[in-house]
């Protein structure tokens, strides 16, 4: 006899727990099943950077919506998930880099994009006291910010199950077929069926469209990022490097977080990942030469994260192309975490009415299709 | 290190009777090899201190650890490179180590790797465990073999095991005061450990332990106890035991040894719960190789059987790895080095059952401190257990317990038993944390000095 | 709380916390500062409360002190050499001292 729901929601990161919360809180019933527990891949490791800027013009508005939602994120979801906001500045460290990035503030402003501000190199001295002098300006995001990734994660399940949705972990989905006008799931703890179908399965999330008949060019990446330990307060925004490879932020415990993109090996099937020092070690010599501060930092721990990346850098989000009902929400490239609230409640208004008014025209599953964007 | 190779055939990793024995037995059969130690000089715990201990006088440390100083010269003399104050903090199944010697970093390739990290004490969480004044008896066996040095105030030990009554013989000896010793073993642990005391009495430590307890039980006062708390302000004043008051200066505590598996789990060797000994410890096959293609672990760290069954450990483990590697060399037979290893683990059932620590010292209640780094009460892991936190990863994001500098080592048994109690499910059911490298921290300076060709560098650019 | 049981062996001088102390050759750093009777080393970042070795063996973190400049060293697995400055961690590690 199988389970039944309004919604199947495949995958519990940030994405699948936060469209069972919005669906949920559309009065549907939601059933989101995850192979591992919510929050224990992508989204619960990641660095938190919960960030508008250097995006991707597809993304901006429904990491504008997200916005919105991260800054009463404790109504949403009843807790702070440790989001604290002292904008995200992206530094240049050469003349060319700052000319690329003032063509880039120009054009968002053309197009009513207002949320990165060209910076000089005093006020950029002023909100990042501590970077290396060589650094001439930048940009900066002013509303963005940083939170925790699991607890975060953690918080939407609790939520969603709060409202109605049914999370039900380390069950994983083995196939979806169509049996009349629903979906029918087969997973390792029983068959559930459903009319609608999301797909956020993150780094697996290609199998699924693959069992769909369309097949997306999804590559597993594994991010890696160092933490130090704990050192007095000396920075207070998120700091990005386009050039070389940096994210670098100070959370309210006083250690650091390292990332910017440096890549494990991913093993998808067995959940682990293996580190690459020699690229570790490239990231400990940029902090070294951008923050001469942390010189004396000592590195607590190192890890990765299984994430999905897509071939242009951007998300798969919006209705299948060959299957009725179903919806994808995945391959955020890691850069997801941020766009989750508002994604997901993006896709709860797509279920339930039919229509956005986000647009998302230009991360349809299509644009893998030959021609078709 | 300037003659630090790249590769080598062998590499091992802890300078302890299981490192040692293997690295000598792999350079002899001509196995290019290299052994890291963290501390200034070999031994291991053990034998700490073996090749430049102040306190000449062998009475004071006993023949058991003078035996030591033979393994540590045949290891010297074997052509293997022994580097001393080397950091090993990563290892994978690439066979891949890191370690830092001198402030620098290195990536070392090995085609076989012995992990003999051994064990470290098994975490005591009493009410003040964390005030100055209160220690391992670890700790201080390792002040006096290494630096001669005795405790000088009011001491008081707790606890049970052997290594509690071999400390308090040797303080004893090198004249040294010891107030009290509590003793935490309970009364009805005899029932279980009875049935193999006839195992025991045939191993060379029956005689051996009786005569210690005589030793020290004729100087020094022994009174059960059930309850140990250690009370100050900022420094230890006074232990509290089954609510009768003893002023001290220090506290030492011992409850057991446990495998220190941080190093192995973090490369991905398979661990698994050990009801006897309340443990975690790798699955291994007879020849000690793991469930890691090419890493073997010997010694305390594959199993707590005592050092002379380390360095047998040690043998068979590398012997292993020359017949993988040059089949053709002249190696030992493993035969007898199997039989002694027998010898050495019967009589461990009796002492793992006489010994075994009760749950109350084992899972702490209420104010005592589960994670003395980011100092998470037991109350809060119980707490976080109870509505549903099912396992250690989880507990880390929401209390931070485990997320300090000591990865885990001493607050990783506490919480999976707390969990465990707490959800009436079993420590082998809820896990231990998700280790990785670095299983030891490094500077970002130690990092970043680790040499990169520039092909490699271009490699991992954007 | 610890005493050396001979006086035998080398001699040198460190500094702790700017004041002088003798240590032996063969000292770690941590061995040096109990046998000065050096009562705490560091404060815990969390609450700041007091912590002195407690394993010696270099997995509890306890002895974390500042060497020459560098931080978070583990005092039980450095050697003493002469000269050595050695400064105790108040709470956060200070980045850039």
């Amino acid at each position: 006899m199988a389970r039944t729901a309004d919604v199947l929601v495949i995958g519990g990161g940030i994405h699948g727990c936060s469209t069972a919360l919005h669906l949920a809180l559309r009065g549907l019933k939601p059933i989101l099943v995850e192979k591992d527990y919510a929050g224990r891949h992508a989204s619960g490791v990641n660095a938190g950077g919960v960030r508008q800027l250097a995006r991707h013009l597809a993304e901006i508005p429904l990491s504008i919506k997200s916005m919105e939602l991260w800054e009463h994120i404790e109504d949403l979801v009843g807790d702070d998930c440790g989001f604290d906001s002292h904008g995200t500045v992206l530094v240049a460290e050469t003349a060319a880099e700052l000319a690329d990035f003032r063509t880039r503030v120009d054009d968002l402003g053309l197009r009513g994009f207002t949320h990165e501000e060209l910076v000089d190199r005093t006020e950029l001295k002023r909100l990042v006291p501590s970077v290396s002098g060589h650094c001439l300006g930048g940009v900066v995001s002013r509303r963005d910010g940083a939170a925790d990734p699991f607890i975060t994660t953690q918080a939407f399940r609790r939520r969603a199950v709060e409202k109605g949705a049914e999370v039900i972990e380390g069950v994983t989905v083995t196939a979806l077929s169509r049996i009349g006008n629903v979906w029918r799931a087969e997973t390792s703890a029983g068959p559930i069926e459903a009319p609608k179908v999301v797909n956020a399965a993150g780094a697996w999330a290609d199998r699924i469209a693959a069992q769909l008949g369309e097949p997306v060019p999804l590559d597993v990446i594994a991010p890696m990022l160092m933490v130090t330990s704990a050192l007095p307060a000396f920075i207070q925004p998120v700091v990005i490097l386009r050039g070389r490879k940096l994210s670098f932020k100070q959370r309210a415990n006083g250690t650091v977080v390292i990332g910017g993109g440096y890549r494990a090996q991913p093993f998808r099937d067995e959940n682990r990942t293996m580190l690459d020092w020699r690229a570790l070690a490239q990231s400990a010599k940029t902090v070294w030469e951008m923050f001469p501060v942390m010189r004396e930092a000592t590195i607590v721990r190192a890890w990765a994260g299984i994430e999905a990346r897509m071939p242009d850098d951007i998300p798969v989000v919006g209705p299948s192309s060959t299957s009725e009902g179903v919806y994808h929400q995945f391959g955020f490239s890691a850069h997801g975490f941020q766009l989750g609230p508002g994604t997901g409640a993006m896709m709860a208004e797509l279920i339930a009415t039919g229509s956005t008014n986000v647009p998302i025209d230009g991360l349809s599953i299509r644009r893998f299709q030959g021609g078709h964007g | 290190m300037t003659d630090l190779a790249s590769a080598y055939d062998l590499a091992v990793i802890g300078g302890g009777p299981a490192g040692l024995a293997a690295a000598s037995l792999a350079a002899r059969a001509g196995l290019s090899t290299v052994l890291f130690d963290e501390t200034p000089g070999v031994g291991g715990q053990i034998y700490r201190g073996i090749t430049s201990t102040p306190v000449t006088n062998r009475a004071v440390l006993g023949e058991d650890y003078w035996a030591g100083a033979a393994l540590a010269a045949e290891a010297t003399a074997s052509g293997a490179l022994i580097a001393t104050g080397a950091t090993v903090w990563s290892l994978d199944p690439s066979l891949q180590v890191g370690v830092s010697i001198a402030g620098r970093a290195r990536l070392i390739h090995a085609r076989r790797i012995i992990v003999a990290t051994g064990s470290l004490e098994r975490p005591f969480p009493i009410p003040g465990w964390t005030l100055p004044g209160v220690m391992t008896a670890g700790a201080a066996q390792t002040a006096l073999k290494a630096q001669g040095l005795v405790p000088s105030g009011r001491t008081v030990m707790a606890g049970s095991g052997p290594l509690l009554w071999l400390l308090a013989a040797q303080l004893l000896r090198a004249g040294a005061k010891v107030e009290a010793i509590l003793d935490t073993a309970p009364r009805l642990n005899w029932l279980r450990a009875l049935a193999h005391l006839p195992d025991f009495a045939l191993s060379p430590y029956w005689s051996k332990g009786l005569a210690l307890l005589r030793e020290v039980k004729a100087k020094v006062p022994v009174i059960r106890a059930s309850s140990v708390e250690a009370h100050g302000d900022g420094q230890l004043r006074e232990v509290v035991a089954d609510g009768r008051r003893q002023p001290a200066d220090l506290l030492l505590l011992h409850q057991g040894v446990v495998p220190n598996i941080n190093l192995a789990m973090a490369a991905g060797v398979e661990h698994r719960w050990n009801e006897r000994q309340l443990c975690f410890e790798p699955m291994l096959d007879q020849d000690f190789g793991s469930s890691v293609p090419g890493i073997a672990v010997a010694g305390d760290g594959a199993g707590i059987a005592g050092g002379t069954a380390a360095a047998e450990r040690g043998r068979l483990a590398a012997i292993a790895a020359v017949r993988a590697l040059k089949p053709d060399a002249a190696a030992p037979d493993p035969q007898a080095i199997r039989q002694a290893l027998q010898r050495e683990e019967m009589g461990r059932a009796f002492l793992d059952w006489l010994y075994r620590p009760p749950v109350a010292l084992r899972q702490p209640v209420g104010e005592t401190l589960a994670c003395r780094c980011e100092e998470v009460t037991a109350g809060q892991v119980r707490h976080m257990a109870r509505i549903g936190c099912e396992g250690p990863n989880q507990m880390k994001a929401f209390l931070r317990c485990g997320m300090g500098p000591c990865q885990g080592r001493l607050c990783g048994l506490t919480v999976t038993e707390l969990i465990a109690a707490e959800r009436e499910t079993s420590p082998a059911e809820v896990g231990y944390w998700r280790l990785r490298p670095p299983v030891k921290p490094i500077t970002l300076g130690e990092l970043a000095s680790l040499p990169i060709a520039e092909a490699e560098r271009k490699a991992v650019e954007r | 709380m610890f005493r050396r049981l001979d006086e035998k062996g080398a001699t040198l001088l460190l500094k702790v916390d700017g004041q002088e102390i003798r240590a032996r050759d063969g000292d770690t750093v941590a061995a040096a500062l109990l046998a000065a009777g050096i009562k705490h080393i560091r404060t815990t970042p969390v609450s700041g409360k007091p912590r002195a070795p407690y394993c010696l063996m270099g997995v509890c973190f306890d002895c974390l002190v500042t060497i020459d400049g560098v931080g978070s060293r583990q005092a039980c697995l450095v050697p003493v050499r002469e000269g050595m400055s050695v400064e105790t961690q108040q709470g956060k590690r200070e980045a850039g001292r």
